[in-house]
This record gives C-alpha cells, structure tokens and sequence, in this order.
C-alpha cells in the first residue's frame, strides 16, 4: 500500500532509513544534512526503528564506526555532506576495500573555501574513485527511492559495496515535495535480511578484514572490488525494474528525456534535470528547437556503453557539470567525451550552478541554443564554459 | 615458496593469509627498548595484552621477555606496568647481553 506525503529531500531520507530499519547508524551533523540525522534521532528516540545510533565526534568517526559495525554482521546507515564527506575520505576508502554495503544519503554542497554551504557536486565528485557506487537523484521522490534500492544494490552478493544516494543539497534538501512512499512492510519484503555469514563476530568462522596486503595480494583485492563495480551495472538496472514493478516507478542506469528526435541534448546529474527538462519543453514548444536530456542517475559504476547508444544519433551533445576538475574542466564532460570516443560526435561542458548558484529556466534554454549554433556552424567551441561567472 | 592464491581464490575484503606481518622484521625500527626487571615483574601479562605488535613473548603464564625481532619500541608497555618493572632505554646504550638480560 502506498501513501502520498509531503516530505523535503532531508525527510525522505530519514523517512526511507526508518523503514529500513539499519542495525547501525553512526552519524555526525553537518549543514545541510543535519536535519536528515535530526529526524532519524527522532525515530530512533521514539521507539519506531531498533536501530543502535551511535553519536560519534566526527564523520571520520562516522564512517569508521559503520565499518566496524558492517564487519560485525550489521546492515549500517549514514549520511553525511560536502566537508563531513572530505573528513571521511580515509575511511571511504576502506570502506569499500572491506566489502561493507553501507548505505550513505550525502546532500551534495560545495567544499571550501571560500565557505558556502550551497549545492554543487564537488564533494561527491571528489569521492567518485573512493570505490563506492553513486546514485543521484533529481527531486525527492528519487531521494527516497534511491535510498531504498541502494540497500538491494550494495548487499547484492555480486556486489557488496558502499552506495551514496546523492541529493541536492538545499535545492532537495530542504524543498517540501509531494510523493508516493510505500508501507513499511512492502520495503522490508523488498530489502529482505542482511547476512554476511563471515562476519567478525562468527566465532566458529573467524575472519580479520582489511589487514595488511602487500605487494603480493594488494592488486588482486583491487581487481576484485574492480569486477563488482562492472557487477554492479546489470545489479543497478535489475534492482530498478524489481522496484518498478513494485512501485509503478522503475529506474535505470540512465533516464533519456525527448532524446528520440532531438538536434541537441544536455547531459547531466541530479536536480537540474528537472529544470533542463522544462526548459527542453519550453524550446520544443515556443522557438522549435528539438531538445532533448539524459540524466545520469547512476554515475559509478559509469554506464558508458549505455550512454553511447542513448547518444548514438544526437547531432550535439552538452554536458553539465556543476562541479570542476581543476586544470581539467568538468568530470561528467570528460567521462562521457571518453566513453565516446570510439563514436563521438562534437561535444561542449558548460560548468555551472556552484556553491549553490542557481540555473534558471533561462540558463538552461541559453545552453540549448548555445548548442544549437554549434551544431549549426560545426564549431563546438569553447569546449568548456561557464555558465553564469561575472568576468 | 608456497603458491600464491589468485584473485577468485580469496574472500573479499578480508585477510587472503593469516600471519602476514609475520615476515615483516620490525625491531629495527627501535628507538627505545623496553627491558624487564624481573625482580619486580608479576606476571600479570598487562604487557601482553596491551602490546600492539604481539611482541610480548610468554610460556605458561609467565612472562619470558620482549621479542626483539619485532617490538617496535612504542613504550606502552612500560607505562601500563603497573609493577613499573619495565624501562625504556635508549636502543644505542644497550649490548645485545643486556638486553638477554632481561630473560628470567
């Protein structure tokens, strides 16, 4: 049975944790995801989850506290944002070399400095070869979604390892939305049981995780977390249409919007889909400018094969990056220039919305006609720009 | 040379053998080093438990001595005696003999 509620993105997260109901959740609060951890406190405090929340005093603590959790047998939580994320960074790492399938909500935000508290993707962007799996997510109804699939995906056997449901910071955050969530038990009949048979607490089986490697072993632990990744592409879709089925609402590695029959297409991530959408509407409708989008919703594992054939006839293609590789340009451009090379036609970055500044509808239609003129002259260039920078 | 497991072979994420720091000689990383007076030593194997490199080397509930092959010099030892029966002494001061003098 579902029910329709109005949640922000912090909400529908922390409502998405509780009816998951984790072993273990360690969390530490930082702007803008605090209130996530604020209301998954309160659930715990009242009673409506068993779940062991560990107050810890920092992310680093955090993410090291779920790891040692998750190795004892436990399903484990966390969320966290921007500059928490940073002071995580070791134990990312270890994270997924251990094989622990936590599930992390991190509310996208700029790092500093100078300090800024608003939405880009710098911090997740920077994480993206810790070895975690990463989802992004367009409004909250995604949020809550994404949430409740990564705890299928990271447990899956071919898989185990860490996902992050990314949002918006603020943008989702903290916008009330109207969506559909489902009955506590339609999630757990969805989730099933968490068992990792050889867990640190298994006496009879007794493991050590995580110790020394050298030269001898160091790589073929790598390339094992290397073949769950590539795993992990046919998990994630597989996953998404279980959930559809469920739901009425499936996902994909990728979601092409008006894509069939259009001149120009923007590529990108999280809630500026919506916003590109609208403006892709808007252009079809009042200048005739066959626009269309692909949104990424799964970033890692990269869905390169995927996003050639969504590609394969768009005469022109812009990517948006709201985040930047300094002395690279943007990482989303420079992964699906890469995944085309074999195939490529011309293609443009278009670096904005960071630190929270927004992008308009009329933002967006610029860099639909910005694309269209390329595509007519045959001159893509720049090949990156930025979107909105007073100079 | 035993034959080393391949990548299907291991369980991920843990330990593919037991013993991995076994060839790995540390005691040359030693700055102070940790000699027992065994007149005061209770053999209560506080210094067992606390040490974080195993280095502590026992037999029957007694306490033998340090194994020098690994101990690092990290002192815990020495300040978690509750019997204050070790002392940390400058590496380069100590003969080997003295150092086997600590053996009961």
């Amino acid at each position: 049975m579902s029910e329709r509620m109005a949640l922000t993105g912090n909400d529908s997260a922390a409502y998405a944790l509780k009816q998951i109901n984790p072993d273990v959740v360690a969390a530490y609060p930082i702007t803008p995801q605090t209130e996530l951890m604020h209301k998954f406190a309160a659930y715990v405090a009242d009673g409506d989850v068993k779940t062991e929340f560990v107050t810890v005093e920092s992310e680093h603590s955090a993410m090291s506290a779920v790891v040692g959790a998750s190795l004892a047998g436990a399903r484990t939580c966390t969320a966290t944002s921007a500059n928490g994320l940073a002071l995580m960074w070791e134990i990312l790492y270890i994270a997924a070399s251990c094989r622990c399938p936590i599930v992390m909500p991190v509310i996208n935000r700029a790092l500093s400095g100078p300090i800024n508290i608003h939405c880009d993707h710098s911090d997740t962007m920077g994480a993206r070869d810790a070895g975690w799996i990463q989802l992004y997510s367009e409004n909250c109804q995604e949020a809550y979604d994404n949430t409740i699939q990564a705890v299928r995906i990271a447990e899956h056997p071919d898989v185990r390892l860490p996902v992050m449901v990314c949002l918006d910071g603020f943008i989702l955050s903290h916008t009330l939305e109207s969506l559909e969530t489902s009955d506590d038990q339609t999630v757990q009949n969805f989730i099933g049981e968490f068992e990792r048979p050889d867990n640190l607490l298994n006496v009879d089986h007794a493991e050590t995780f995580g110790a020394f490697a050298l030269q001898n072993y160091y790589f073929e632990f790598k390339k094992q977390q290397a073949d769950a990744m590539v795993n992990a592409v046919a998990v994630v879709q597989g996953i998404g249409s279980e959930y559809g089925t469920l739901t009425g609402r499936p996902y994909d590695l990728l979601e092409p919007y008006r894509c069939d029959d259009a001149d120009v297409v923007l590529v990108g991530l999280g809630s500026t889909m919506g916003t590109a959408k609208q403006a892709a509407d808007d252009l079809r409708e009042e200048e005739g400018l066959k626009c269309g989008v692909l949104k990424v919703r799964c970033f890692r594992p990269f869905p390169g094969e995927q996003l050639c054939q969504a590609l394969k006839d768009v005469p022109m293609v812009g990517v948006m990056d709201r985040a930047i590789s300094f002395g690279l340009g943007g990482p989303l451009f420079h992964e699906v220039r890469s995944a085309r090379y074999d195939a490529a036609g011309p293609m443009m970055n278009f670096i904005y919305g960071l630190g929270g500044r927004d992008l308009s509808l009329d933002d967006a239609g610029e860099v639909f006609r910005t694309l269209a003129r390329a595509g007519e002259s045959g001159r893509a260039e720049p090949t990156v720009s930025y979107v909105g920078v007073r100079e | 040379m035993a034959e080393l497991l391949k990548k299907d072979q291991m369980k991920p994420g843990a330990v593919a053998e037991g013993g991995t720091m076994a060839g790995l000689y540390t005691g040359s990383w030693r700055t102070y080093c940790p000699v027992t007076d065994f007149e005061k030593c209770t053999h209560c194997m506080l210094c067992w438990i606390v040490c974080p490199d195993s280095a502590v080397r026992v037999e029957g509930g007694k306490k033998l001595g340090t194994d020098y092959q690994y101990c690092k010099g990290c002192g815990i030892c020495a300040v978690e005696c509750p019997a204050d029966a070790i002392e940390m002494k400058l590496e380069s001061d100590l003969s080997e003999q003295r150092k086997e003098g600590e053996q009961p």
